[in-house]
Order: C-alpha cells, then sequence, then structure tokens
C-alpha cells in the first residue's frame, strides 16, 4: 500500500481580526463511536481504558489530549487520540473527514453569533458544552473549550467556505468596531 | 415558531425539514389490503385543532422528530424522538 501524506484542509496562518483570532486546528485523530442499541455499557467500558465517558447530549468531556464529543444520538466522537479496544459500537475513522478551527478571544462570540443561530453567551452555553449546528448553511460540530475560546469543526469539503465565511465576519465586526470609534 | 428537540434543545425552525403526517409511522404490512394502503400513502386528516407529523432536524442531530402542535393556535405542545416512540424499531 503506498504511504499517505496527512496534508492540512487548507493552507492558511492565522488570522486575528475583530477582537477574535481564527487558526487551523491540527486535532489528530478524528473517530465515530456510533452505539449499537443497548451498547453504551459495553462501549463505556472500553472508552474508561482511556480515562473517558461517553457523553451525554450537548456535552464533551476530556481527559489530556483526548476529548470526546457529543455529535448525535447515541453518536459521539473520539478527538485527538487513537480510539480504544471496545465493543457495543460501530467504531470508523473520520480523521479525514472533518476539518477543525480554533476561535478565540473576546471577540469570538460576536463573530460566532453572525453565523451560528445559538445563544452562545457563557450562561447559555458553558464550557463544556457542545452542539451540533449550523455555520450558516453548513453542518457543524462546536465545542466551548474556554471562556472565550471555541472549536469548530465541519465537513473538510467545505474548510475553505468555513474559513472565508469567519472571516468575512471578524472583518465586519472590526470595520464597526472602527465606525464607532 | 421554535422547536424544542429533546436533544439539542430549542432551535429555530428553519433547521428542521417538514415530512408531513403521523400517519407515516404505520406503513402497511406486505399483505395489506389495497385501502390500507390508500389511506398510507393518499388519505390525511386536516384537523383545525390538535395534529401530529413528522420534522427531520436536519441542522443539528439528524432525528426524526414528532411534532404534536395546534393548527389553530400554532401552539407546540409535545416534541419526540420517533426513535423513542413506542414500537420504533431497534
Amino acid at each position: 500500500m503506498p504511504d499517505l501524506i496527512a496534508k492540512p484542509a487548507l493552507d492558511a496562518a492565522p488570522v486575528t481580526r475583530g477582537g477574535a483570532t481564527l487558526a487551523l486546528l491540527d486535532s489528530g485523530p478524528i473517530t465515530s463511536i456510533a452505539l449499537f442499541p443497548g451498547g453504551e455499557k459495553a462501549a463505556s467500558k472500553g472508552l474508561k481504558t482511556i480515562g473517558l465517558t461517553f457523553p451525554g447530549p450537548g456535552t464533551w468531556v476530556a481527559k489530556d489530549a483526548a476529548r470526546i464529543v457529543w455529535t448525535g444520538r447515541e453518536q459521539a466522537f473520539l478527538i485527538g487520540a487513537p480510539a480504544p479496544a471496545l465493543d457495543g459500537a460501530a467504531v470508523t475513522d473520520q480523521s479525514d473527514g472533518w476539518a477543525g478551527f480554533g476561535l478565540s478571544g473576546p471577540g469570538a462570540e460576536a463573530v460566532l453569533a453572525r453565523l451560528v443561530p445559538l445563544d452562545l453567551r457563557a450562561a447559555a452555553f458553558p464550557v463544556g458544552r457542545a452542539a451540533r449546528a449550523a455555520l450558516n448553511h453548513m453542518s457543524l460540530v462546536l465545542l466551548r473549550t474556554g471562556p472565550e475560546a471555541f472549536e469548530l469543526y465541519t465537513f473538510r469539503s467545505m474548510a475553505r467556505t468555513a474559513w472565508h465565511e469567519l472571516v468575512e465576519a471578524m472583518e465586519k465586526l472590526e470595520a464597526r468596531a472602527a465606525v464607532k470609534g | 415558531m421554535r422547536l424544542t428537540c429533546p436533544l439539542c434543545g430549542d432551535r429555530d425552525r428553519r433547521e428542521f425539514y417538514y415530512y408531513g403526517s403521523d400517519d407515516y409511522l404505520d406503513r402497511p404490512g406486505p399483505e395489506a389490503p389495497a385501502s390500507a394502503w390508500d389511506d398510507y400513502l393518499h388519505n390525511r386528516d386536516n384537523p383545525a385543532g390538535i395534529t401530529r407529523d413528522l420534522w427531520y432536524h436536519e441542522q443539528g442531530c439528524a432525528q426524526w422528530l414528532a411534532v404534536t402542535r395546534s393548527t389553530v393556535t400554532h401552539e407546540i405542545l409535545r416534541v419526540e424522538l420517533v426513535a423513542g416512540l413506542k414500537g420504533a424499531r431497534e
């Protein structure tokens, strides 16, 4: 089998505009864990070997570099660590299907407010929460990782569009701040 | 209009795709008479009041939802996962 060379989804340096910084994430492996009916107990046992539990709806949990994110009914993505051996679930490698972005800074919430139709203020969406939502028209997995930090995952095929729309929102916020003085 | 998805919470109507009446949940068996198939495929109630229909949470958790609502007041009375309904296939 030929050696495949892993490449980032797009060639883009971090951008800081409008009080927010957007950067590509090198998230490591992404594995979908889709439970079989009644498989949660067996899958949790496997996850326990790397210190994780199966996350409830709308949440994520982490242990060292590994984190597991709720992505749908009885489905989660294990990000940042290889999947342990586990029963009770369909385990598939999704690493090359998704592109990850980090968005941080005091303006991050305002940027997302232009693109994601959710209340993302810290009171409604604190650290540890995750959501399946839309980034404009694109499918999105969104995590809050800090008081001013989010991680966004979109389909890799849409990485360039997602980047463009995020930067555009950041530029518009910056322009608006300049007009206000 | 907003729907409270049992998994995702309160979400805008535009995240959902409307399918139709929950009659679609009761598919007749292969041996069912033609009249049952006629009902299943074509005949729908059009109530002024409570109705239940199917919505798909396309831009969220990708689950089918059974939404009970009033066509008179536009009130949403209940939103359930189709996967959690009695008789749903595992």
